[in-house]
């Protein structure tokens, strides 16, 4: 009996040398660099002096770095929320609502409780409130997801909208600063964060924040319960966890951090509100963390990767008059390459071999 | 009285020509749902289905192209391949190289927003910082297929007769694909991947394949949306916001409609009524600005109200989000 072996055939692959496996993501990265290139040459764009451009603008003066480390914090921050509940196997993509979320809760406080408490205790009082915020919204859908098994996928991406849209309320209703500007004014500079190294201390927050995600997700009870419910949520139920329970928490966990996110956006960056601040943070940091194989550290690389390119792409605009949205062109090959990549760490292609040997055992 | 119908009237023909670039959008999306495969891309493949469908338009006219009906005909085939295309890319990362489909469609919506800007900006910058198609071929996107006898039929002509003909395109394509996933063998294994791949697999239906087809044609139609969004709603030029948001309103369109072609006729009306009531209706005590998150809250509520009653029929598919690896049972 002939048996037919197809051209090529996957296998697992466990255990690859650390070394081939980082061959292959930097030989990834370089990939989306080439086709990059490609597309800036469909435009009549140079793409060597570009990228060159990219990397000055990004990295060339002082204050350039200051505007993109100012573009990587909440990214890393927003990823940093994502990754356990990625580890769960819990799709929330309602980082953007939840960013939102904690970032009006915090500005509640920036515009009406400004001279009623001392500077130090307003900032920490608005960082709180954007975390349970945050949480909060981030709640809603654990719960119905743990109670009634709601498509979390679905409910997460539907609350980032319903949060936006009361922004916009906010901001042409009862926040709004002079009547008809659709604005909601400025804070005072007791409720702004303040600066280091020229930076606002955002960064310190996320830098802090990063190592805290780290030893959660190894070294602590909390993590290993996710990685099993992330794993088998049999086996999760089998050893005797709560899953619901476990759930709920670390969404509000996931939220509370995404709130703290939003605060430092609108009292670090915008010193306001708007509807646009959580701007696709919370989309792209999810792709940040993905790729990041939820690794903490790896977080600060590849938000950092994606910031240079962010920066870099306003200064190509403003030398080269290339509309800034190649940045967006860029990051998405590099995402789909890095995606793709994962693939040929994770299996092994298996050519067929001429005869039939194979069939024969 | 006359005036609260005349009201109504209008409010109907302006949520249809809201309703109809979603409707596409979510038909597209049922088809590749179907097929198990949640692809998030939906705004970035409209975005790039607007600008590409523009782009076509506006480069057939300027090369001394009058026909309306070509005109039309190669909107709809620029922006179905430019959404064809995206899905493409989509389709072989979740399933031939079976990444993650949540991150894959977000990167898919970064892309193709990022690709829509970059056409639309590009064509503004080269062609002298105005784009636009003459007002006389923008009429054959815009204005009714039918005579104006049947429009001018009191109260029901305007509505029935006197939409653009995209809503009558996008109508018989939701009949079409009703016809194709209840009634025809190849809709019911298409169904059978999304609920259950290996099951499928097992009865011999190529999975990779229907998985293929489904999102690459499911792409294609919803990139129509965003080329219809463009040409009627935005009238015929590339603003800085482009669709701003319509792709995700597709992807609750399709909650809230579960899944189900012909629910999402009347969804899309009603939801592109949602997307204009706060210009035509105040209500005293209603913010308008809350207006707009009304689809969205519907669409939660629609969404625990399913899950609650645990309804077999109606449920997204089984294996939605999730990769089938065959080795991997």
């Amino acid at each position: 009996m002939e048996t037919k072996v197809p051209l090529i055939r996957l296998a697992k692959r466990e255990g690859m040398e650390a070394w081939k496996v980082w061959c292959i993501r930097v030989g990834s990265i370089l990939l989306a660099l080439l086709l990059g290139a490609l597309v800036m040459c469909l435009v009549g764009v140079n793409p060597i002096g570009a990228y060159g451009t990219i990397l000055s603008g990004a990295l060339g003066k002082k204050t350039a770095i200051r505007q993109t480390v100012k573009i990587a914090v909440p990214l890393l921050g927003c990823a940093l929320a994502i990754a356990p509940c990625f580890k769960m196997r819990f799709w929330n993509i309602g980082a953007e609502g939840q960013i939102t979320a904690g970032a009006i809760a915090a500005s509640y406080f920036a515009l009406f409780w400004v001279g009623r408490l001392p500077g130090p205790v307003l900032l920490v009082v608005m960082g709180l409130a954007g975390a349970a915020a945050g949480g909060l919204w981030a709640l809603i859908p654990a719960f119905f997801k743990a109670r009634w098994n709601t498509n979390e996928t679905l409910f997460t991406l539907m609350m980032n909208y319903i949060i936006i849209g009361v922004v916009r309320w906010l901001q042409g209703g009862p926040w709004e600063g002079r009547p008809g500007s659709q604005i909601i004014p400025q804070f005072d500079e007791a409720a702004c964060l303040p600066r280091v190294l020229g930076v606002h201390c955002g960064w310190i927050i996320v830098l802090v924040l990063v190592v805290f995600m780290h030893v959660y997700m190894r070294y602590t009870k909390h993590g290993y319960e996710i990685a099993v419910i992330g794993d088998s949520v049999n086996t999760a139920r089998y050893a005797g966890m709560n899953v619901g329970h476990i759930m709920m928490r670390t969404m509000f966990l996931s939220g509370a951090i995404s709130g703290i996110v939003g605060f430092i956006v609108a009292s670090g960056a915008n010193n306001t509100l708007y509807d646009g601040v959580a701007g696709g943070v919370g989309f792209t940091s999810i792709t940040v963390a993905w790729l990041s194989q939820l690794n903490a550290f790896a977080m600060v690389v590849i938000s950092m990767l994606l910031a240079v390119l962010e920066k870099g792409a306003e200064t190509l605009q403003t030398r080269l008059a290339v509309p800034t949205s190649i940045s967006d062109i860029i990051t998405g090959i590099l995402l789909f390459c890095m995606l793709g990549c994962e693939f040929f760490i994770n299996y092994r292609l298996i050519l067929r071999k001429g005869g039939h040997k194979e069939v024969a055992k | 009285m006359s005036g609260f119908v005349t009201l109504l009237i209008a409010l109907v023909a302006a949520a249809i020509t809201y309703g109809t670039p979603l409707l596409f959008g979510t038909l597209g999306e049922v088809l590749t749902e179907k097929s198990g495969n949640l692809n998030l891309g939906v705004e970035g493949i409209m975005f790039m289905g607007g600008a590409m469908g523009l782009g076509g338009v506006f480069y057939y006219e300027k090369s001394g192209g009058a026909n309306g009906f070509a005109a039309v005909a190669i909107a709809i085939l620029c922006a179905f391949l430019a959404g064809a295309l995206a899905s493409l890319i989509f389709s072989f990362l979740t399933t031939t190289l079976r990444a993650n489909q949540n991150v894959t469609g977000l990167a898919l919506s970064i892309f193709g927003t990022g690709i829509g800007q970059f056409i639309g900006e590009y064509m503004r910058v080269s062609e002298g910082g105005y784009i636009s198609i003459s007002n006389r071929l923008a009429g054959y996107f815009q204005n009714a297929p039918f005579p104006a006898f049947l429009q001018k039929i009191p109260l029901v002509g305007g509505i029935l007769f006197g939409n653009s003909l995209f809503f009558y395109l996008a109508i018989l394509l939701a009949v079409a694909l009703f016809w194709y996933l209840n009634k025809t063998r190849s809709g019911l294994y298409l169904r059978a991947v999304g609920e259950s791949p290996a099951t499928a697999d097992a009865a011999g239906i190529n999975v990779t394949r229907y998985k293929y087809l489904a999102t690459v044609i499911g792409g294609g139609i919803s990139a129509i949306g965003g080329m219809v969004y463009i040409m009627t709603i935005a009238g015929c030029v590339w603003n800085h916001e482009g669709l701003s948001g319509v792709g995700w309103l597709a992807v609750a369109l399709v909650i809230f409609c579960m899944w189900r072609p012909l629910s999402a006729i009347w969804g899309s009306v009603l939801f592109g009524a949602l997307m204009i009531l706060y210009l035509r209706l105040v209500i005293p005590f209603i913010p308008t600005q809350l207006y707009k998150i009304l689809p969205y809250v519907v669409t939660v509520v629609v969404l625990i109200v399913s899950s609650m009653r645990n309804n077999k029929e109606k449920q997204p598919p089984a294996s939605l989000g999730l990769s089938y690896f065959r080795e991997d049972r």
